[in-house]
């Protein structure tokens, strides 16, 4: 069909102009001011020792969470896609739920649960176990924020393929596991990628609910966002501004990954 | 109900690993929070929640993100219309750029934001120029949770109007009815519902969005308070009651958002008979 | 007997799936389900197969109770009808799976499978993905799969519906000839009562969760059990009242109870009494449209205010709407509750035998 010149290219125009307001100019902003007093004051920030130890604990965090999610993602992947039983879309919401909750509230409810006023606090301090204020905490709260992000990014892809394959082989009399290593897996692979790459972003990046429980030790449990802003809390914007340029290097580096799965999924179909 | 048949096998494995991680990291830490929350005691809780200062905090919250996810709506129908319908250069990039607040931690976006809509920002300047504060304000408030809000109304029509059999415009145009007619009549009824959810993902996470905002809002107290930051402040006073009722009223007040406008899909739905 | 089912039910929520199914297959024989959809023979295959569990009533194979047998271990192979190739495998790994699962030797399998993939006349295609394959070959790659495990009992289900109307009728013939060289027992679900008289041994007919009847086809054919049947098989005109047709009148003048149900291949449609055997066993009716069909031309014809439908071949004069014609009917199928019979043209037979 052929649309008026001039209705498109207004149209590309808006969403040029919006997008480098919104997305381009802002990535720019970090990569420059990161710069803003050069290379050598960029590297003392992100080289200090309080920036490498929250490196530390961000990496320990995410890498935790991510391997957690994904399996849980990939069990409630299958058993949403592959079975029928009752309570099944009360599960699915469930899921879902921490989707629609304040990263804030994310790490208020471990505060809750762990924390002084919580019932398993006795126990906790009686065996000089430490979650709230801790590592075990920032971990608990980053797999919280990232629950359903494997599991979201499956069930569609696996609803799509249906089940034929499955009972294909299970009428082979293929087990379980068999049937998931090697027919269900490499049907979801980069579906998968897709997931983990998100899951993984988000947990690197998590803000709120880690700010809510890490009670804000420098050196001990501070991940990089926090990192960040405190830096910035103390006015040390240029500081501030090349740790972030770190997580903006791997925001690209995610997207990237994403367009690539997206073409090997098209390319696949 | 008949005996339900599970052909390929391990239902029972899934089922309950799914059931017991569910239950260990979201189910019990929720009952805590409202059960711990009760324990503040109803003269307290209202004397918390009608707090004027905290009233004022939903109100910026809900009425920024609303905003934002108006705007969001809006942006995202002409962005998802630009990258179906049309062909340019570039156009692989920006449909990859989308994704960008998914991506960026929410502290960097903030604070990024913060620098750039300032006073003295490369883009705050020309606002504060016109008279717009665009920084330390609701205006700010808003900026970031535009920002946050991007991908959702867009990544959910995109694949609608994708899918959308150019055939009905076509019929549309044949019976005569000009392209604006025809997009009112024809293609906006068909990603309606596509628009809804985004727009309620888009609301429900600006309302609950804490990292990015926080930096741009200044949080003057009666003016630019968002509730995460309120929950947070009664934390640092370490009054865990007055956190959790706050937190209560938010998450049942998202809650209910979500939960009307799945009606309104279900019923729209329903309308068309399907 | 080697597949028997035992009153068996089932139900989806509401809906009856299976009611009281019961039939009996011999071994070696190619046995065609044949309804229209939503009559339950996908489910009857799904439940021999073990996919689907009946709410009450047994499942014999060879002679054994297979309910309570996982699907894998009752030696059964399933063509799928979309036939749910592993995408990410070759050819050869598909065939192959069930081989490797069964632990034979890597020496055993590859002769297996080569076996097979001549057998499907798809040697040197081994190593492609089935997203490089046609339909057709796809089906035939689903076919092997299923046949590689020896099993007792293949089921296949739809075989033919995803493939365009040129391959099916090239794949029936070599599904048939196959089947019938392996000697195996196969059950294949289908709506297309072409595809089932083709390619079965014997069909069974369902409708609505019930099985109508079974039998060869020849049988189902000429002699249609139920009123169902007599109108799913072949073409045919439903009529109210056919007494009223020469070489049909009752004796006492009443109308009769049952409804009357004509074939187009029963009527006889002459320009001329020259055309014709026995002229006064025809009626006169009026040419109302004329349809060329390739092989052969349908005529539309008004006999008394009924409309009916018969056939004329290229070789005969043409006909022109509104032409006065002799047709002469040959023999009507009339229900009893759920018993057919065949009434023949009384004056068409008491003719032949004063002639002869």
């Amino acid at each position: 069909m052929q649309e008026n010149k001039y209705v498109k290219y207004t149209l590309i125009g808006i969403s040029v102009v919006f997008l480098t307001l919104m997305l381009i100019i802002p990535l720019l902003v970090v990569i420059v001011e990161a710069l803003s007093k050069g290379f050598a004051v960029y590297f003392k920030a992100i080289l200090d020792p309080f920036a490498l130890k929250a490196m530390n604990l961000t990496l320990i965090a995410t890498v935790v969470a991510v391997v957690c999610n994904t399996v849980f993602g990939l069990c409630a992947a299958w058993l949403l896609t592959k079975y029928s039983f009752k309570g099944k879309n009360i599960l699915s919401s469930l899921i879902d739920l921490p989707f629609a909750i304040s990263p804030v509230i994310a790490g208020l409810v471990f505060v809750m649960t762990f924390g002084r006023i919580s019932y398993l606090n006795d126990f906790l301090t009686a065996n000089n176990l430490k979650i709230v204020f801790a590592t075990p905490g920032i971990i608990l709260a980053t797999i919280f924020v990232t629950f359903p992000f494997v599991t979201r990014e499956l069930i569609p892809l696996m609803h799509a393929q249906g089940k034929d394959e499955e009972e294909a082989a299970t009428m082979m009399g293929a087990s379980g596991f068999t049937i998931f290593r090697k027919v269900t897996l490499p049907n979801i692979k980069w579906g998968l990628i897709y997931g983990v790459v998100l899951c993984t972003a988000r947990a690197m990046g998590e803000f709120g609910a880690v700010s809510v429980v890490s009670g804000h030790i420098r050196g001990k449990t501070n991940t990089l966002p926090l990192h960040i802003e405190i830096l910035y809390n103390e006015y040390n914007f240029t500081a501030a501004f090349a740790v972030a340029s770190i997580l903006v290097i791997f925001a690209i580096l995610i997207l990237i990954v994403r367009n690539i799965v997206e073409w090997k999924n098209e390319k696949e179909a | 109900m008949a005996k339900v048949t599970r052909v390929i096998p391990g239902f029972r494995f899934t089922m309950g690993f799914t059931l017991f991680y569910l239950t260990l990291i979201v189910l019990i830490p929720l009952a805590s929070l409202i059960l711990k929350g009760g324990g503040i005691g109803f003269g307290k809780f209202l004397q918390t929640v009608l707090d004027p200062r905290v009233l004022h905090s939903y109100l910026v919250s809900f009425g920024c993100a609303f905003f934002a996810a108006i705007i969001n709506s809006i942006f995202g129908i002409i962005l998802a219309w630009v990258l179906v319908r049309y062909e340019f250069s570039c156009k692989k990039i920006i449909d990859g750029l989308i994704d960008l607040p998914f991506a960026l931690p929410t502290a960097v976006a903030g604070i990024a934001l913060t620098s750039l809509y300032s006073e003295n920002g490369w883009i705050g300047r020309f606002f504060y120029a016109i008279g717009i504060e665009s920084s330390f304000s609701l205006v700010g408030i808003t900026i970031a949770l535009i920002f946050i809000g991007i991908p959702f109304v867009t990544r959910n029509i995109q694949p609608i109007l994708k899918d959308l059999d150019t055939q009905y415009e076509e019929a549309s145009m044949m019976l005569g009815a000009n392209r604006w007619t025809t997009f009112r009549r024809v293609i906006f009824p068909e990603i309606l519902p596509s628009l809804l959810t985004g727009f309620g993902l888009a609301f429900a996470r600006g309302v609950g969005e804490y990292g990015s905002v926080v930096f741009i809002a200044g949080n003057t107290p009666m003016k630019t308070e968002i509730a995460p930051l309120m929950i947070m402040s009664k934390l640092e006073q370490y009054d865990y009651y007055g956190a959790t009722a706050i937190a209560l009223v938010l998450l049942i007040l998202s809650f209910l958002i979500l939960f009307s406008i799945n009606l309104i899909q279900w019923r729209m739905s329903r309308l068309k008979g399907i | 007997m080697y597949v028997e089912l035992k009153q068996i039910n089932k139900k989806f929520g509401d809906f009856k799936a299976s009611q009281d199914v019961n039939f009996s297959i011999e071994q070696g024989k190619l046995v065609g389900l044949l309804g229209p959809s939503g009559s339950g023979k996908t489910t009857i295959l799904r439940m021999i197969a073990g996919l689907e569990k009946p709410d009450s009533g047994d499942i014999m194979i060879g002679g054994s109770r297979v309910n309570d047998i996982a699907p894998g271990k009752r030696g059964i192979g399933f063509v799928f009808q979309s036939y749910a190739l592993f995408r990410h495998m070759t050819l050869f790994d598909n065939i192959a799976f069930g081989l490797t699962l069964q632990k034979k030797s890597k020496k055993e399998i590859i002769q297996k499978v080569n076996e097979l993939t001549e057998l499907i006349g798809l040697t040197g295609f081994e190593g492609r993905y089935p997203n490089q394959l046609s339909g057709g070959q796809r089906q035939r790659v689903a076919f092997a799969r299923a046949l590689a495990p020896n099993p007792k009992l293949l089921l296949l289900d739809e075989p033919f519906a995803a493939i365009d109307a040129k391959v099916r009728k090239e794949l029936r013939q070599w599904l048939r000839t196959t089947i019938g060289k392996l000697g195996v027992t196969s059950i294949f679900v289908t709506h297309d009562q072409e595809e089932a008289v083709e390619v079965a041994d014997e069909i069974i007919i369902t409708n609505r969760g019930q099985i109508e009847q079974k039998g060869t086809p020849l049988q189902i054919y000429k002699k249609p059990a139920t009123p169902f049947v007599a109108q799913f098989i072949g073409e045919s005109t439903i009529i109210e009242d056919y007494t009223k047709f020469k070489g049909f009148e009752s004796n006492d003048g009443a109308k009769p109870k049952e409804k009357g149900v004509l074939r187009p291949e029963f009527i006889e449609i002459a320009k001329d009494e020259t055309e014709i055997l026995t002229p006064l066993a025809a009626e006169k009716g009026i040419v109302r449209a004329i349809y060329f069909r390739g092989n052969n031309i349908q005529v539309d014809i008004e006999v008394k205010g009924q409309p009916l439908t018969g056939y004329r071949t290229l070789e005969q004069e043409d006909l022109t709407i509104g032409m006065e014609v002799f047709v002469l009917i040959h023999r009507v199928y009339t229900f009893e509750g759920s018993h057919t019979e065949v009434i023949e043209n009384r004056i068409k037979t008491e003719q032949n035998s004063v002639y002869i």
